[in-house]
Formats: structure tokens, sequence, C-alpha cells
């Protein structure tokens, strides 16, 4: 365990406090804080002031967004935070070499979740630049009809688990190099670059419990897949990634790893209990709810349904003390709905009523509830608004009626 | 083993959240602001929702949108015999600036003459609920279910020149 003993015993002293604590049961659910601050970071709008600011600090349930750092996480960091600073890459005396080794480790233990070689990892700022560093490699390949095909492990919006052994199995029958960004499926599902035959892959700190700010990004060795580098400067990551490593953000994302890799079993069955419960309850009191994506090859945190006749930014304000996340136009700059949900040819209706629930490794039982209390209570209050859930009630087919286009 | 360190561990993490600094409620709540008080109201505290009697010759009935463009909007005015506007409903599928804004939409036409509630603009409503730049059509939309219910309210005043009249 990566608890040390202080920690622990810090641990210890919470669960051995007397009673449960009235004014705040549990994580999330009823954190009344009370803003007394004078300041505001907001700048004070007259039409929006503050009623009696009793904020509640909503369920976090966007997962695939982004995920808090696991404690055990933060404690492996913060040593690279305060006392061993020393730049990785200097070579002369004790300050680089703490690094080096910190970062080092760090390097096995991200390699060791899937199956590489540490020489194979080299750090990166997230997976966007990981994506980049990847798609740039097709320029620089040698022969002029190699092609590169990229695809994505686990889909961040509706959950779905794409063939990965498969299109490997393919890739390198035909000789073609195979990129995977498993930003959402590193740690949570079982993933090896060697049996999946993956020639590069993107992983992200902060989807898996780790901190913002860095990730890697995995180039196989044998046969050698050749990048070309997006910065350059002091040639450090093989010359691939210039760029001071920042060894606290790469100790936090190896730590990351690490513990994803002891917790991913027990993880995936709690989170599956948990998914299968919350999309039975819901479906059990609501009817004409649709589950967006394949229901058998599909990663359980995610789960993405749409609340027919029920528009999804309005579930979302109507669910205020719930954060999640929606495949509908009016939550996006664009207004445009979900490119997904179109492409899995989604009704352009139910595109627009889509929410997505993120169930992770610090979901409880008690939030999943909640949540779903709360959400087949709005739905049904929403339906009652709607001139859509009346029409079908009176038996009118929606899909007869010529609508007037704005 | 793995599940009582699990629950220690989430236990820890809550004892670390609830006694870190006294995290400001603001903090959180500035991105809430995205919606407006006077918007997040409409839907708390409805007024309006519902139906009126579409058959009714008092009534019209404008419905505008399109559910594949995530925004419908049912609005219905009941006029007397003045040309005065007694009662409205309304009923929307849509965002929650969508329903704010035809919800303010019946209040507004009610009391009002057909002509007068024909004077109603969306750049009204927009200000009324402070409606961002990006959320500016639901008013728009609003405007046209005013528009459309009252165009259908007229219609049915004609007197009958023949079915031929009818669309």
């Amino acid at each position: 365990m990566l608890l040390r003993a202080g920690w622990r015993r810090a641990a210890l002293f919470v669960t051995v406090a007397p009673g449960p604590r009235p004014t705040v049961p549990s994580r999330g659910l009823r954190l009344s804080v009370v803003d007394d601050a004078p300041q505001s970071a907001v700048p004070t709008d007259a039409a929006a002031a503050p009623e009696a600011e009793v904020g509640l600090r909503p369920l976090y349930m966007d997962v695939q967004a982004t995920t808090p750092l696991d404690p055990r996480v933060l404690d492996a960091m913060l040593p690279y935070l305060i006392n061993y600073y020393g730049n990785p890459h200097s070579r002369t005396h004790a300050y680089g070499w703490e690094s080096e080794a910190a970062m080092e480790h760090a390097r096995q233990q991200v390699a060791s979740l899937i199956g590489a070689d540490p020489r194979e990892i080299i750090f990166t700022s997230g997976a966007t630049e990981s994506n980049n560093i990847a798609i740039k490699e097709l320029e620089a390949a040698i022969q002029p009809d190699t092609s590169l095909v990229s695809v994505m492990t686990v889909n961040n919006e509706i959950g779905v688990k794409q063939p990965i052994a498969e299109i490997g199995q393919i890739c390198s029958s035909r000789k073609v190099y195979f990129h995977t960004d498993a930003a959402q499926a590193v740690g949570k599902i079982p993933l090896d670059v060697n049996d999946m035959k993956i020639d590069l892959m993107s992983i992200s700190g902060h989807k898996i419990y780790g901190p913002k700010g860095v990730g890697a990004i995995y180039i196989r060795r044998r046969p050698r897949v050749r990048v070309e580098p997006l910065q350059s400067g002091g040639g450090q990551e093989r010359g691939m990634r210039s760029g001071t490593v920042p060894t606290p953000l790469v100790v936090g994302l190896g730590a990351a790893c690490e513990v994803a890799q002891q917790e991913m079993e027990y993880d995936h069955k709690r989170i599956s209990k948990l998914a299968d419960q919350l999309i039975q309850k819901i479906m059990k009191s609501l009817p004409n709810v649709v589950m967006n994506g394949d229901p058998e090859q599909h990663y359980p945190g995610c789960i993405n349904l749409s609340f027919a006749y029920v528009e999804g930014e309005s579930l979302l304000m109507a669910l205020k003390d719930v954060a999640l996340s929606s495949g509908s136009a009016c939550t996006s700059a664009s207004l445009e709905p979900s490119y997904v949900l179109r492409a899995i040819g989604t009704d352009e209706d139910l595109a627009h009523s889509s929410i997505r629930f993120g169930i992770g490794r610090f979901t409880t039982e008690e939030e999943v509830d909640y949540t779903v209390e709360k959400c087949v209570q709005h739905v049904k209050r929403l339906r009652e608004m709607s001139p859509l859930w009346e029409m079908v009630q009176d038996g009118i087919d929606l899909k007869s009626i010529k609508w007037t286009q704005h | 083993m793995a599940v009582a360190g699990a629950g220690r561990l989430r236990r820890a993490a809550s004892a670390l959240l609830l006694q870190s600094p006294r995290l400001p409620a603001r903090e959180l709540s500035a991105p809430a602001r995205l919606y407006h008080k006077k918007v997040v109201d409409h839907y708390e505290n409805p007024r309006n929702v519902g139906s009126l009697d579409k058959t009714s010759k008092n009534v019209g009935t404008g419905l505008v949108g399109a559910p594949a463009c995530g925004d419908v909007m049912k609005l219905q005015i009941q006029v007397d015999e003045k040309g005065k506007i007694v009662d409205a409903r309304f009923k929307t599928f849509g965002c929650g600036s969508a329903i704010a804004s035809s919800s303010l939409a019946t209040e507004w036409v009610k009391g009002k003459t057909v002509e007068e509630a024909l004077t109603i603009k969306n750049t009204d409503i927009a200000k009324e609920l402070c409606l961002p730049p990006v959320k500016l059509h639901c008013s728009m939309l609003a405007e046209d279910a005013i528009k459309a219910a009252l165009a259908d309210y007229k219609l049915k005043q004609e007197p009958k020149k023949g079915d031929a009249e009818k669309k």
C-alpha cells in the first residue's frame, strides 16, 4: 500500500471519530458551507446577487471529463513538490539523481500497466500532445505508402469499447501502424500493447485519478516506430519530447498507474454493480429511455442515456446538485449536438435528450441512488412540461408532423 | 482487504475534503451562475405550464420549432370577446433558457390585447432573463410562438369563407 504510517494513522483517526456528524453526512451529498467571505473571485453582479449562501457542493458524476486525485497519488507527489525539487536531467548532484530515479520509477509504473518496456514510454503534457505526436509520425514515415490507423480504445461519450486486439491483428498483418487513444481505458480495462499489437498509445494523467497537465505516449521499439518530435529543445526524452520532465507530475502519473493496476479488478466489479443499479432503477421507473452505445462492448463507468421528449440541458439545469454532462446541442458552444451520437445513427431529437453519467472509483452507492431519484423526479416533471410528451400521450405520431424550421 | 482499504480510503478522502480550508461555496457556485437565477426560477416555480382547449374558438395555439433542433414551444392564448388575452399556457421541449423564455412570454401576454401582444420583442425577453448571446435564439423562438398563437387565433375568428380557405 502506498499509504504511509502517518497517513494511515490520520485515516484511522477519522474512522473512529465519534458518531455521525449531523451537518455533513457524507462526501458531496449535503456539504453545507456557509460562505462568509466578503471578497469574491467573481465580479459581483447586482442582478445575480447570491441568496443565503448555504452553498451545496454538487455530487460529481462526470468522471469522463476529469477525475479527482487519488489520495495515494497526492501522497506520492508531495515530497517532489516540497523537498525533492531537483531537475531530473541534472547529472551532477544528488538533487538531480533523486529526481531522475523518481522519474524512471514512474516510467516503470506506467509501462507495467500496459505491458510495455519502460524505454517505450515518453512523458508528455497529456493525451492531446501524445495524439499529435502520433499523428505527426505519419509525415515522418519513410515509405510513401505507409499509413496509420488511429482508434479510440474506450469512447468518452458513450463508453463503447473498440475491438482493439482485432484491429491490432489486422494492422500488423498489413504492416500498417496502429495508434490508439487510451485515455479513458488505461487503468480501467486490461491492456497489453504486445497482445493487442499496438504501436502507439496515448495516456492521460487526469483521467485515471492522477494530476492534470501530464500524460505519456507509448512508442513501440520492436519493430521500431519512428516519430517526429513536436517540440525541439534540449533533447530530453530521447529527443522525442524536449523540455524538462516535471518530476512531481510524472511521479503522480506513475503512482496513479500503479494504484490503477492494483485496484482495476475491484474497481471494475464495483463500478459494474453501481452502473447496473443505475440503469435498472432508471429504466424501471421511466418509460422511453434509451441507452446509447453497444450494451455488450461497453465500459460500465460511462453511461449515456437518452430520455425521450426531455431536452438534455434542461435536465442538467434541473439536476443542479449533480455534476453531469450532456450530448445536447445546447450545452456545446457550437450548438451542434454530439457527433458521436450522430455517427451511431441516433435520432436527432434523442441526441438532444442525452445525458452522460460517469461512475468512478470514489462514487458511492448513496450518490448513485440520489442521482437516480432526482433524475427520475425531474424527468417526470420536465415531461409534464413537454409538448412532445403531451402529443405522444394523445396518440400523435411525432414523425408525421411538419415542424416549422427555425 | 481491498474492500476495507478502499472504504477507509474514501473516509480519509472525505476527511480531507471536509477539513480543507472552508472551501467557499462561491468558488463552486461561480460556474453554476451560467444559469441565471431568473432562468432557474421559471423551472423551479413554474407558472402557466399546461394546455388550453385547442378546439375552442377563443384559443389560439402556436407550435414552433422542431425536435431535431432541440427546441419546440407550444404557446396557447385565450382571448375574450373584447380582444384581450385573459389566459395563456405553454409547454416547451428545450433548454433552460427556452423554458424560461416561453414561460416569460405567457406572463407578458396576459392582460394585453391581441395587437399589444404583437409588439413583444425577443430582445426584451432576452434582456429580462439576462440571456447570454449563445441563447438569444431561444427568445426569438418565444417571440415566434407568440406570433404563431396570435395568427392561429385570428384565423379562427375569420368568418368561414369555405374550407378551400383552410391550409
